[in-house]
Formats: C-alpha cells, sequence, structure tokens
C-alpha cells in the first residue's frame, strides 16, 4: 500500500483499490471519533483559479474543524496569474507559505504541474476536464455508506460524460470495483475512447444509453451530472442539450428501493426538486461527506494519521 | 549536397544487379523508412542547415520486408539522441547503421521509446503544455492493434497517426 505521507492527489488512475479502500476508512474513523487538533499549527493553501463553491469551502472546513488555518484565493483576477507568472512560479511562492496546496485550475494537467513544482503535498481539486480526485473519493465514500459495499453494483452515470471530469475519475474508479456501468447521455457528450478503453481493459462490463427511464429500474446509483456551459467552445452546441436530462419523481415508480440518486452538483435543471422529498435522494448528504474524506486526505499527506 | 534515387518498377533479375543507392564511407544509413516518409526524415534532421553532410536519398524502393520504403544515407553525420527519438515516431523499425570505412559498425532497429520528452505537442487544445511553458512528456501505450501516446499531464490519448512534432 502506498504511503500517503508527502505525496499528492492528483489523478484517481494513480491509485490502487487499496488505496482507496485506505481512505475511506480513514475518513470513517474521522467521522465516527471527531479528531480536532490533529492539524494544529499546520496551514492549507487553496488556489482557486476557477470558481467553486462546495469543494473550496470544504477543504477550508475540513481543515479549520482539525484545528488547521487557511490561506489562498478564490479569484485568479486577483493574483500574479493575471499578470502572466506561470503556475509554476505561483507553486514556488506559495508553497513558502503553507504546509500542504490545493488548487482548482481550468487547464488540464494544471495539478501535476503544480505537483512538480514543490516538494510540499499538491492535492487537485479539479483541473479542467481532467480529473476531481477528492470528488470522487467523496462518491465512493457515499456509495459504500448508502449501499454497505462498492464491489457489483450496478451504477449509472448520466449527462455530460465528455467533458465532466467527476464522470471519468468515476468511471475509472468503479472498474477497481468490479462494478456494472450504465452511461447515459446525448450522443455528442458520451464517454470518451480513453475511458471506454480503460474498461475494456479492465474487462469492466458497461453499456452507453440515451434514454435514461429504460436504465432506472436496473441500477442502485444514479449519478446525475450537469451538461457544463462553461466546457463547450460553441455556445449553440450547449443550448441542444442542455435540457438533455430532466429527473422528476414521476420516472423513480419503478426504481429498486435501495436506489440512491447522486449528483456532484451544483445541479441546474437535470434533477427536479421534487425529488428532493423521495427516499432516493442523496445529493446533499453526498456533499457533507466532503468533510470527512478531504479531511481524511489532509490527515495522510501531512502525516497526521496513518 | 543531395543525390536523389527514384525506383521504378523492373524485373527483379534486373532489379537485384541495380545499386541504387550508393556505399558510403563514413557516417549512418537509414533504413526501412516507410515509403514517403524519407523527406520528414530530413526534416528532422534539419539538412537544409547541414553544409557538412552528403545525403543521399532513395525513395519507392523495393522492400522484401515491407514491400516498399525509403532510405537515407548522410555521409559524416553524428545523430543525437533527440533526433532518433523523433525519427521513431514517423520510420518505426527503421534500421539505423553506423558506418565507418565503408564497413557497418553497428545497426540497431529505431524503437519508439517507452517515454518520450518534449518531443510531441500535445493535441489537447486545454493542455496546460500548450498554454505555459511546461515541456511535454508522453507514455508509450501498445496493444497489438495500436499504439497511443498518453500525456503525462492531461491524461489524454495522442495516435501515431496523429501526432505533431515539437
Amino acid at each position: 500500500m502506498t504511503k500517503f505521507k508527502g505525496k499528492s492527489v492528483i489523478s484517481i488512475n494513480d491509485f490502487s483499490r487499496n488505496d482507496i479502500i485506505k481512505i475511506l476508512e480513514t475518513a470513517k474513523k474521522i467521522e465516527n471519533k471527531k479528531y480536532k487538533n490533529l492539524l494544529r499549527g499546520k496551514i492549507l493553501a487553496t488556489l482557486f483559479f476557477e470558481p467553486s463553491t462546495r469543494t473550496r469551502l470544504s477543504f477550508e472546513s475540513a481543515m479549520e474543524r482539525l484545528g488547521g488555518r487557511v490561506i489562498g484565493f478564490s479569484d485568479a483576477s486577483t493574483t500574479s496569474a493575471k499578470k502572466g507568472e506561470t503556475l509554476h512560479d505561483t507553486i514556488k511562492m506559495v508553497e513558502k507559505y503553507s504546509d500542504i496546496i490545493v488548487i482548482r485550475h481550468n487547464l488540464d494537467g494544471a495539478a501535476r504541474v503544480a505537483s512538480e513544482s514543490t516538494k510540499k503535498p499538491v492535492i487537485n481539486a479539479g483541473d479542467g476536464a481532467n480529473q476531481h480526485p477528492t470528488q470522487t473519493l467523496l462518491d465512493l465514500y457515499t456509495i459504500k455508506k448508502t449501499q454497505g459495499k462498492i464491489s457489483n453494483l450496478k451504477i449509472a452515470i448520466v449527462g455530460d460524460l465528455k467533458y465532466g471530469r467527476t464522470a471519468h475519475s468515476l468511471a475509472t474508479a468503479l472498474s477497481l470495483f468490479d462494478c456494472e456501468l450504465y452511461f447515459i447521455s446525448p450522443a455528442e457528450l458520451c464517454m470518451p475512447k480513453e475511458i471506454i478503453d480503460c474498461l475494456n481493459e479492465r474487462k469492466i462490463k458497461h453499456q452507453e444509453f440515451e434514454d435514461i427511464e429504460k436504465v432506472i429500474p436496473l441500477v442502485d446509483i444514479l449519478y446525475m451530472t450537469r451538461i457544463q456551459r462553461e466546457r463547450f467552445v460553441d455556445q449553440n452546441e450547449y443550448e441542444k442539450v442542455k435540457n438533455a436530462y430532466v429527473l422528476t419523481k414521476e420516472m423513480l415508480t419503478g426504481a429498486k428501493n435501495n436506489l440512491k440518486i447522486l449528483h456532484p452538483l451544483p445541479r441546474v435543471n437535470e434533477i427536479d426538486s421534487n425529488v428532493d422529498e423521495t427516499n432516493h435522494a442523496y445529493y446533499f448528504e453526498q456533499a457533507a461527506n466532503g468533510i470527512p474524506i478531504r479531511q481524511a486526505v489532509l490527515c495522510l499527506l501531512l502525516g497526521a494519521l496513518k | 549536397m543531395f543525390t536523389f534515387g527514384c525506383a521504378k518498377m523492373k524485373n527483379e533479375t534486373e532489379e537485384s544487379k541495380i545499386r541504387r543507392i550508393p556505399a558510403i564511407k563514413q557516417g549512418i544509413a537509414i533504413d526501412h523508412i516507410p515509403f514517403g516518409n524519407a523527406m520528414k526524415v530530413l526534416d528532422i534532421l534539419n539538412i537544409h542547415q547541414d553544409k557538412d553532410s552528403i545525403i543521399t536519398v532513395g525513395i519507392n524502393l523495393n522492400s522484401s520486408k515491407m514491400g516498399k520504403k525509403d532510405v537515407v544515407k548522410i555521409e559524416n553525420k553524428t545523430i543525437k539522441k533527440q533526433e532518433l527519438e523523433k525519427i521513431s515516431l514517423v520510420a518505426p523499425n527503421a534500421t539505423i547503421s553506423f558506418i565507418s570505412n565503408y564497413k557497418v559498425n553497428d545497426k540497431m532497429i529505431i524503437k519508439i521509446p517507452e517515454f518520450i520528452d518534449d518531443t510531441i505537442k500535445c493535441t489537447n487544445y486545454n493542455c496546460i503544455t500548450n498554454h505555459q511553458p511546461v515541456k511535454t512528456k508522453f507514455y508509450k501505450i501498445e496493444n497489438k492493434k495500436e499504439i497511443k501516446f498518453k500525456c503525462h499531464y492531461c491524461e489524454k490519448n495522442t495516435s501515431l497517426e496523429e501526432i505533431e512534432l515539437k
């Protein structure tokens, strides 16, 4: 198993199944034991070059609840990046002021560049359309909590599978647990070939659909994602697909009793608010799971827990 | 100096008697280049700025191994590692012979390396390597059907046919 202290969390592809299990178990330990001052004296730098609500606040809350402190920015226009400073140079400066760095950036691969620019641990909070590993970890933690296991489940991932980094990371991670996957998207937004190739190599059963209603009765988890306006270069293309999937309470009539509906949030219109009152809705509880997961990652990387 | 040899179809007996590309005294010979790629190899070796080397090129030669091939011979030339890496991408499995006093001292097959450093551009427009001064790094992924290159930074794959050399 990986020794986590001093390492970075950049891509879910860097993790083995045992690494993921270790992080989930650590999160459960933290949630049960309510540690207070494990990270006292440590400073987290949050560098958000792209907008964020949940992820940024969740990292900041995770750090502060463990006794640590937070510095950083949530708007790159107020930083030297606007003057043309390279990411490498920004990280070389920030590493002097902090013990651990969290970064969200619009360019694919930015988090990897950041991790190579410093010896301090770096956590990827989302790099372009590439990876968002802590979102995947909290998604897996949520699945484990609601279903009692991760292995051998039937899981549907819906919406923007082409640009959705959470969809990419989750599909890749679930392939380590022998799940059967259902991908539901408009044809223009189907899962990229790299992900499909990875699933084929690992001999993971998967199917692609455009019709969500055929799949709902079959699955244990329905993972909804937003069609992301900000990823489209051509806004006309976005307008064609933005309302492709709207989940309503009526569509859940034939669903399994144990079905849980997840969403990385923010939702726009893909889950109708009348779904919130059903036993299947679990997206807000899912967001709350970000705290123990991010606390687990912070503690493991800083060596506060092993 | 350039000399060119371009082949026409002749019968096998006559073909075997004709020495299309003369032997060279000192330098390198790159054989089994896929037909049509000799000029790409010459571009990689930057020959239009090289006033010291004598270059001989054969295009569309018959090959028992490949059907058709190109050949390049360059006198008084040493080759750099990065040039070999680039040549491997336009002529995978070509052979390179190192010649001294008309004799082949060493011969090897040019293989695409497992790791390619600062040689290929990433075809993903949104990759950070296309926006900031970051040298590209790629890992070769090979199976029976195809060869692909995975970007170390954005993790997207590029096929051998799609690659652009830096």
